[in-house]
């Protein structure tokens, strides 16, 4: 207990591992200090002999010439340290194994009534070196920030359109890798309380991986409906207010459009910018702001992520045109739920069953769509590699 | 090389004797200096590593250069500089220890270091043409497929050339404990040492085919257009994940079991006691080798292998922490009621228990599936295994290398010098690794080029780095050491250390032919029962007779060199056909210097009867 308190004092807490928010990262670490204590009992015996051995059996003065007794062993203490470890080992192995099964489990959970739980998925998509979010049945697409209501389980299945990437948010959940072969990897993830939680790469993608950030924004079930309702409103023709982002606009018709989609469409060369405006960073690790914004799309980024895909993009924009494409995108806010919504503590509850029933409509025919899927992905990878 | 023999020769003669010696005394000098000048290097890529990690976004390399240097510090690491090491203790010490003239293979031995060195070179070629490999030193596809430039190619080749020598070695190793024994010296009454070389040889044996054909696979997706690992032409990643951790999980085996015999040899020396348990120690070691090939998965607890798979994995990765917890207890026994001597090895020993102890520890913690979905791929498993790797056996190979310095140069290394070597590494080493545990878990993922500000991650980075510069001073005194002792030392006696085991038996350095009779072995540890209960000489089992030796030959050099010759024309084809002239030529010298191997017979030479009764008695007084 005392050492749980200690290690709780470790890192920020939007990070660290040893400041759980979700149920995955406090199972994870119950199962943590349990193995630490048991191994720091282990420690403790080893270091009691150590240092009394070395205390007492170090060559005196006068003993040069000594002899000890060469002793081959003995049964008793061999079968004793054999023996113990062996113990001690099964009383973690039990937990461990009661979580290797629960911590992936994404069947639906069944509630004392017998009624099944009905589930949220988000469809996952790992590229160098940003990341994709499409909730399923629900035509809300985004990238990089994932809203994700408190208090309920969201079931992530996982996809990479390149090489491995490893999704992990220390605070709620462990990591799970990112596959590009057709294997998909799902895990689910919740947050217990609102906030703004960082992701981050776990698996080495090159260059950038260290800046493959993400955020999970955590907000209370009624303002993900509202966010989810808005997001569904977001159409290419919105017409931005000011004149110099509707400038924008059209720069970014002529630019940008091919690779970056707004809403729900199903284009992920680039990341989707629907709420761009609302974003917690620029490229998930820039601090937001438009200085940075600019000088992002001047360079395409070559040297703030080193190696990211949009230095092929074929265009050239004056800095006038920057200036308004900049405007634009930062005022792609539509949706009034924000990451503020995460951290002001104001709580609206809901069941979700109206998105959820949706949902379910739509996923009837999962199997093959995700077939569908799949398909698409590697004609879009053998066009990436040619 | 000994300072007298450079005085009289001349240095031609003694390059040409070294490039052609069959000796396993000089291979195993070859390969601790070839090995200590990958470490070097190795340390080196850490030290720019952590001063890159020194303080939040800082832009002291670029991000291509960082995954550069960490790939190339693990590669070089792991096959370049802790495997070379102990394979060379192993050719210094093993035969000695066994009462044996030579290795069962001379020529293959002086072989196996020549493609082990010029594949070492291979690799390191690519940092002066265009790019070291930068997929990390596990290289995952498709990362390693979509590399540019010819890094990776480098690396595939490189490590084939150089695996090629480590297998052979394993086998020679293998061959030589079985055949080569001296009368008396049964399996059970081998030193440690010499049974840990025998477990990682089959080790080596079992495992280095799986890296071989992953090496291969990947060779051929890179140069030849295959697509076993391209997911977009139905490839599958994953298996090349299991082909490198069904080679490189028992490869750390490889790496610690030698270590663990380096520790059993030094413990029972300087503590005065035979080693407290050896028969469990003997079985600790072959189970934990059996347990070795049945973990593997547990380095792929996230790629999504299921429940199942996960639980099983785990549950036998706990297992191994049993017969390693035997031997801690046995060497804490070995100690208990002798009479302790600290001398440098025995510190490296003693700053070995408590570090591998937490090493084991994390391994457990990690061996925990559910709870290694946090730790994965984090700080936290860079801890662990540095803990496991320099606590365990770098530890060893210094405690082995200053064990076995005089049966190498004929003196003892400057003890003081040493005493501030281990305090300085020692300290160091705690310094850099210890708060990368916390690291890990304060959300720090592993191979990161930059940090950012604000994550709270800023002080134990710089910690870290601090404890670096500790551990690189500590070496460079080693270094200095070194030099110093071969300059000033006086000549050691054949048993410096007060030793139990044969290597003391006869002069340091041994004349070339070990023993001028092979030794009758009466039980564990020979040369104490012969101080004990003898007159402090071994007894000889056979009359004095012509000694029979293989003859020296430049064949070794020359095959690893025509095959590092073909492996370039290979890697460079893909741009221009005419590299396959180059190709072509490396085979020809490969295949050419085998069948002049193969077709001329080469049956050695006898030292006469009449020039052995000239020398004195060859033992150690």
């Amino acid at each position: 207990m005392i050492l749980a308190l200690i290690l709780s004092g470790c890192g920020e807490p939007f990070l660290s591992a040893l400041r759980p928010k979700g149920q995955g990262a406090s199972d994870i670490f119950e199962l943590m200090i349990l193995s630490i204590a048991i191994m720091l009992f282990v420690f403790v015996v080893v270091m009691i002999i150590y240092v009394f051995v070395l205390l007492k059996f170090r060559r005196k003065k006068g003993q040069e010439d000594f002899i000890p007794e060469q002793i081959e062993g003995s049964h008793t203490l061999e079968t004793l340290w054999t023996v113990v470890p062996i113990v001690l080992l099964l009383i973690l192995a039990v937990p461990t194994v009661q979580y290797t099964f629960s911590l992936v489990d994404t069947d639906p959970q069944v509630s004392a009534e017998g009624e099944e739980e009905e589930q949220l998925w988000v469809n996952v998509t790992g590229k160098q070196y940003w990341w994709h979010f499409e909730y399923d049945g629900m035509d809300v697409t985004t990238s990089q920030d994932l809203y994700i209501p408190t208090d309920r389980k969201v079931y992530l299945s996982l996809h990479s359109e390149d090489v491995i990437h490893s999704f992990w948010v220390p605070t709620l959940q462990g990591k799970m890798d990112v596959n590009p072969t057709g294997n998909r990897n799902e895990i689910w993830i919740d947050a217990q309380e609102e906030g703004v939680y960082w992701g981050k790469c776990a698996e080495f993608c090159g260059p950038s991986h260290s800046l493959m950030d993400f955020k999970i924004i955590a907000v209370s079930p009624g303002e993900f409906e509202q966010w989810v309702n808005d997001m569904q409103q977001v159409s290419e023709d919105d017409t931005p207010e000011s004149q110099v982002a509707q400038a924008g606009q059209e720069v970014y018709a002529n630019n940008c459009m091919s690779c970056h989609a707004l809403g729900s469409s199903p284009n992920k060369i680039g990341p989707n910018l629907s709420n761009f405006g609302d974003r917690e960073r620029i490229a998930g690790v820039l601090e937001y702001n438009k200085e940075n914004l600019i000088e992002w799309i001047d360079t395409k980024g070559e040297e703030m992520k080193p190696g990211n895909l949009m230095t092929t993009a074929n265009y050239d924009l004056s800095d006038e045109e920057l200036d308004q494409v900049a405007e634009y995108l930062m005022s792609l806010s539509p949706s009034e739920i924000t990451p503020e919504n995460a951290e002001d503590g104001e709580y609206i509850d809901s069941d979700l069953s109206d998105l959820i029933s949706n949902q379910e409509e739509g996923e009837e025919g999962e199997g093959e769509e995700s077939e569908e899927d799949s398909e698409e992905n590697s004609e879009e990878e053998s066009e990436d590699s040619n | 090389m000994s300072t007298t023999a450079t005085k009289k020769a001349g240095f031609g003669s003694v390059l040409w004797d070294y490039l052609t010696t069959v000796d396993h005394k000089k291979i195993g000098i070859l390969y601790v200096f070839g090995g200590f000048f990958f470490f070097i290097l190795g340390g080196l890529e850490a030290m720019l590593v952590r001063i890159q990690l020194v303080q939040p976004d800082n832009d002291f390399v670029s991000a291509q250069f960082y995954n550069e240097l960490m790939t190339m510090h693990g590669t070089t690491m792991i096959f370049l500089a802790a495997m070379p090491l102990l394979i060379g203790l192993m050719n210094v010490a093993m035969p000695l220890q066994i009462g044996a003239r030579d290795v069962a293979f001379p020529f293959v031995n002086a072989l196996g270091f020549w493609l082990f060195l010029l594949g070492g070179i291979v690799v390191n070629i690519s940092w002066f043409t265009g790019g070291a490999p930068d997929a990390g030193w596990t290289a995952y596809a498709p990362l390693s497929i979509f590399s540019e430039g010819h890094g990776l190619d480098y690396y595939s080749i490189g490590l084939q050339i150089t695996g090629f020598g480590t297998l052979m070695g394993g086998i020679n190793f293998l061959a030589t404990v079985i055949t080569m024994r001296a009368p008396g010296m049964t399996m059970m009454r081998m030193p440690l040492f010499s049974w840990t070389t025998f477990i990682a040889s089959i080790l080596i044996l079992f495992a280095f085919p799986a890296l071989t054909v992953g090496l291969f696979l990947l060779t051929f997706d890179r140069l030849f257009g295959a697509n076993f690992f391209d997911p977009s032409m139905g490839g599958n990643v994953v298996i090349w994940e299991h082909l490198f951790w069904i080679f490189g999980h028992p490869e750390v085996y490889i790496l610690i079991l030698p270590a663990f015999g380096i520790f059993s040899e030094v413990i029972p020396t300087f503590s005065k006691k035979r080693l407290f348990g050896y028969s469990s120690m003997v079985f600790a070691t072959v189970l934990i080798a059996f347990l070795g090939f049945m973990v593997w998965a547990h380095h792929m607890f996230t790629v999504g292998l299921g429940p199942i798979a996960n639980s099983i994995f785990a549950i036998a990765t706990m297992a191994i922490a049993v017969p390693t917890g035997i031997k801690i207890f046995n060497w804490l026994f070995t100690m208990w009621g002798g009479t302790i001597r600290f001398t440098s090895p025995m510190l490296f020993a003693l700053g070995f228990i408590p570090s591998f102890t937490i090493g084991g520890m994390t391994g457990v913690m990690l061996g925990a599936a559910a709870a290694d979905f946090q730790y994965h791929d984090t700080y936290f498993v860079i801890a662990h295994f540095h803990y496991v790797i320099v606590g365990g056996t770098v530890f060893g190979i210094f405690a082995g290398i200053i064990y076995w310095w005089p049966k190498m140069f004929g003196k003892v290394l400057n003890e003081k010098l040493n005493h501030w070597f281990f305090w300085l590494f020692f300290i160091g080493f705690h310094l850099t690794f210890f708060v990368q545990h916390f690291l890990g878990l304060m959300g720090m993922p592993r191979r990161y080029w930059v940090f950012l500000e604000g994550q709270g991650l800023d002080l134990f980075n710089l910690i870290s780095t601090i404890g670096a510069f500790f551990m690189a001073a500590g070496t460079i005194l080693f270094i200095i050491n070194m030099i110093y002792t071969q300059a000033k030392a006086p000549q050691a006696s054949g048993d410096p250390w007060d030793g139990r085991t044969l290597e003391w038996a006869v002069s340091s350095p041994p004349p070339y032919y070990n023993f001028k009779q092979l030794p009758l072995v009466r039980g564990l540890d020979p040369l104490w029962i012969e101080k004990t209960e003898g007159n402090g000489k071994m007894q000889p089992a056979e009359p004095l007779d012509d000694i029979h030796m293989p003859n020296s030959s430049i064949l070794p050099f020359v095959m690893s060199l025509g095959l590092s010759i073909a492996g370039i024309g290979i890697i460079y084809q893909v741009d221009n056909p005419m590299w396959w002239i180059v190709a072509v030529i490396g085979f020809v010298i490969f295949f050419g210097s085998m069948a002049v191997r193969s077709l001329k017979d080469d049956l050695g030479y006898h030292i006469p009867k009449e020039e052995l009764e000239k020398e004195g008695d060859g033992s150690n007084g």
